[in-house]
């Protein structure tokens, strides 16, 4: 029989069947179906309400699907949820940093809970990728927005996961920040990671995404691999959903 | 079992360090607890027998409100940047969440109540620092703790979650507060050991049922 990690070779790493998500009786997201392959680099798009984070957070095997499936490296979520976090970091526009900690301190409580090596060299090793070695000791609490979202990166890599989620990174970030978020998307993406980054800013989707899917009312509207310029999938983007809406 | 230990104690060990810089939940459960405990020595303090009586529900109810202030603290602190989600996607099991969130809350309660105890002594004229109070205080605590932690997951999710807590929580470990009202009156009182002993059995069986429910349904309520 072989193992989910030969499975992975074969297969896409990603694969969403089927997938529902319902709160009640609001429906979120209806039968998504897409896959995607070792070190692709997806942007997720779509508007407000349309099930992105929703979709994301399954992925993160922080929601439950109400039916289909997800599997991740041929492991499926929820039952093999354990296994699947293994092999997902996840950066949100939350920081999910403890502010009274320090960066330091963040970092080697979250190698704890993914059981990797925990010692100052190793994490310093880390924030120095992420330019923020010199404010190791300094309380979350005192880092502008764009430094917490580079050490979110760096607790989201403290695994090596071959997967990266990115919920709206960009939201709150000013243009230096962001631009020196595009550059650890870049990093990663160029590290051989299979990144999917959900994001209302079209303009950045073009030079980062190999690949664009847009969500419109949980249901998948546009499932696009070819390069466009900006303009394009801004066009693309509003014809897509507006269609959508009419329907 | 070791990865579980392992994470529960990192979530505790990360609880106690955050605590150790603001003082956020102590010093606000320490403040409460001084102004109650105070308050009823003033409004007490005329009657001698009336203070003697009632002496152990002074301090039982001072505990239980002084967790729920703890408890409704120490599960926003998760859910202000979404640290809560990034304690959920670790491949730890949820329980362990859970165990680490509850044993730093009862550590918290716990040195509140073993700091009431002086404190009544000296108010109320009366000896409560005696082993066995002491023992009664680690038993009661830690029902009210395990129940408060897995609704505090669940009420710090909705609106005014914070005056949730108690309207849920109370009823819940009603029996709890009860039972250690009963014994620790008894032991006050030097009564006959046959006539509040019987407690103890209840409330530790009442707490082995309420920590087992709380750690199965603790994954499902943090769960989408």
């Amino acid at each position: 029989m072989p193992s989910p990690e030969s499975m992975m070779q074969r297969r896409s790493l990603i694969e969403v069947d089927n997938l529902s998500k319902a709160y009640g009786f609001s429906s979120v997201l209806r039968q998504v179906t897409f896959s995607v392959p070792h070190g692709q680099f997806v942007g997720l798009l779509g508007p407000n309400g349309s099930g992105k984070s929703t979709l994301l957070r399954l992925l993160a095997g922080l929601a439950r699907p109400t039916s289909g499936t997800v599997h991740v490296g041929g492991w499926q979520i929820p039952h093999e949820a354990d296994q699947v976090k293994r092999h997902i970091g996840l950066v949100s526009h939350r920081s999910l940093l403890y502010p009274t900690l320090t960066a330091l301190e963040n970092l080697a409580f979250f190698a704890r809970l993914y059981d990797v090596p925990a010692q100052p060299a190793h994490l310093l090793a880390l924030l120095d990728e992420v330019g923020l070695k010199k404010r190791a000791h300094s309380l979350v609490r005192t880092f502008s927005r764009g430094m917490q979202q580079r050490l979110s990166i760096a607790r989201a890599l403290i695994h090596n996961p071959d997967v990266l989620l990115f919920d709206e990174p960009h939201t709150g970030l000013d243009q230096q920040a962001s631009d020196m978020l595009d550059t650890l998307l870049r990093q990663a993406s160029g590290a051989g990671r299979t990144i999917i980054m959900t994001t209302h800013d079209l303009q950045r989707v073009p030079s980062l995404a190999q690949r664009v899917i847009v969500l419109h009312r949980g249901v998948v509207v546009l499932d696009d691999s070819h390069p466009q310029s900006s303009s394009d999938l801004i066009s693309t983007f509003r014809r897509v959903t507006t269609e959508a809406g009419s329907q | 079992m070791m990865r579980l230990m392992t994470a529960a104690w990192a979530v505790v060990y990360k609880d106690l360090k955050t605590e150790s810089r603001t003082r956020e939940l102590v010093g606000v459960m320490l403040l409460f607890a001084l102004l109650s405990v105070m308050i009823f020595s003033f409004a007490l303090e005329l009657d001698r027998l009336a203070r003697r009586e009632a002496v152990s529900g002074v301090l039982w109810v001072t505990v239980v409100y002084a967790s729920v202030l703890g408890l409704n603290r120490s599960m926003a602190q998760e859910r202000e940047n979404g640290s809560i989600d990034a304690l959920l996607i670790a491949p730890v099991p949820r329980v362990a969440v859970f165990w680490g969130k509850f044993i730093s809350s009862f550590l918290f309660t716990a040195a509140i109540g073993l700091l009431l105890l002086p404190l009544i002594t000296i108010l109320y004229n009366l000896t409560v620092l005696n082993p066995l109070v002491i023992v009664l205080l680690l038993v009661g605590t830690w029902g009210i703790c395990v129940t408060g932690t897995v609704l505090s997951a669940m009420t710090v999710q909705a609106r005014g979650g914070e005056a949730l807590l108690p309207v849920a929580l109370l009823p819940i470990v009603l029996p709890i507060v009860i039972g250690m009202v009963r014994a620790t009156t008894g032991v006050l009182n030097d009564a006959p050991a046959e006539e509040w002993v019987g407690w103890i059995p209840i409330v530790v069986l009442i707490d082995a049922v309420y920590t087992v429910i709380s750690a199965v349904v603790f994954g499902y309520i943090v769960e989408e």
